[in-house]
């Protein structure tokens, strides 16, 4: 149950992009897992809404894309996604396959409200 | 107004974990990142690594725990440097926690330095500790298909070490299935099968050590 921490880190980087933009208040933040982060979204999501309970950032929304695995076949370089662990190539049947992405923990966008014009 | 970020949500751990490996690539420090759930055998693997090492080897160990000191006292005794980690309820170790535990060493004074995880298979695979190699542990007592049941740290680890084979015959565990399980989610891992009580199979893991150090230095210098 890392994902206090990492839903923290998240916050702290919101807050610092509100910082460097006059106190713009924080909308939602999009953030992109893979199933290989080690990171569970609904803790993730848990997590997160705790820090910003009874908090001036309470409503700040998180929106989680999970991206699954993809896997890339040796000998057909197919790049394919798979519900079960065992990935053989779906096209040339090659077990011959290497993990190309899946572990991604990444802070995608920040959405801020529009400053006011002076 | 949309902003475009972009960033490792672990940014700082990142920074830092370069940090350490920029350390370790100038002083000549090869660092590897031990993990596995509670009771595998790490402290135990340890034990064995480090009463085989000679004196001029210059290893060190930092070993992380929620809480206690034991597994610094057990390994302490060997003779090498060893400082425990208490992360007092944290589940995993952090580049900031390493950076911390390394402030009053020398690092001229390690040739190899081995970090020993919090026993857990999920949160340690998030955090790079700007170790070299990752090494996942997995004993016989446990299931055959934790690799499939945990992939992220075996899709992140150079070396599966299996321990506690001396139990084989009292366990239906199957090293086969276990090493095929460990390849469906990482072709390119290896594995190495070891009884930290017997001592059978410690030489294939020194073994493994040693070439693992052997192409680590006179690598490139880490980049960002």
């Amino acid at each position: 149950m890392h994902e206090l921490g990492i839903a923290e880190s998240i916050l702290e980087r919101a807050r610092q992009e509100s910082a460097q933009r006059g106190g713009a208040r924080l909308i939602k933040v999009g953030v992109r897992i893979g199933e290989l982060s080690g990171v569970d979204p609904d803790a993730l999501s848990f997590g997160f809404e705790a820090l910003v309970k009874d908090t001036p950032l309470e409503g700040l929304a998180l929106e989680i894309d999970f991206r699954k695995r993809v896997q890339r076949c040796s000998a057909c370089w197919r790049e394919f996604t798979s519900d079960t662990i065992f990935s053989s190539c779906p096209d040339c049947g090659s077990a011959a396959t290497v993990c190309i992405s899946g572990d991604e923990l990444d802070i995608a966008y920040i959405e801020l409200e529009e400053p006011a014009c002076a | 107004m949309r902003v475009a970020v972009e960033e490792k949500v672990l940014n700082e751990n990142q920074r830092l974990a370069l940090e350490l490996r920029q350390r370790f690539h100038e002083h000549n420090v090869f660092c590897l990142n031990l993990i596995s759930a509670p009771g595998s055998g790490k402290t135990s693997l340890l034990e064995r690594t480090l009463e085989a090492m000679s004196r001029d080897t210059k290893v060190a160990v930092l070993t992380g725990d929620i809480q206690t000191e034991n597994d610094a006292r057990r390994l302490a005794r060997a003779g090498f440097p060893v400082k425990q980690i208490t992360t007092g309820g944290t589940c995993h170790l952090d580049a900031r926690m390493i950076t911390k535990a390394l402030c009053d060493w020398n690092l001229d004074d390690i040739g190899i330095l081995f970090i020993e995880n919090v026993g857990n298979l999920v949160c340690p695979s998030s955090y790079d500790l700007g170790e070299h190699a990752k090494v996942v542990l997995l004993s016989v007592t446990e299931g055959e298909d934790k690799p499939l049941k945990y992939p992220g740290i075996f899709h992140k680890s150079e070396l599966c070490v299996i321990n506690k084979t001396d139990l084989l015959p009292y366990v239906s565990f199957s090293l086969d299935a276990a090493r095929e399980n460990a390849r469906k989610v990482n072709p390119a891992i290896e594995v190495v099968e070891v009884s930290c009580t017997t001592r059978h199979g410690i030489d294939d893991w020194l073994d493994w050590v040693c070439r693992r150090q052997l192409k680590s230095v006179g690598a490139a210098a880490p980049a960002a």
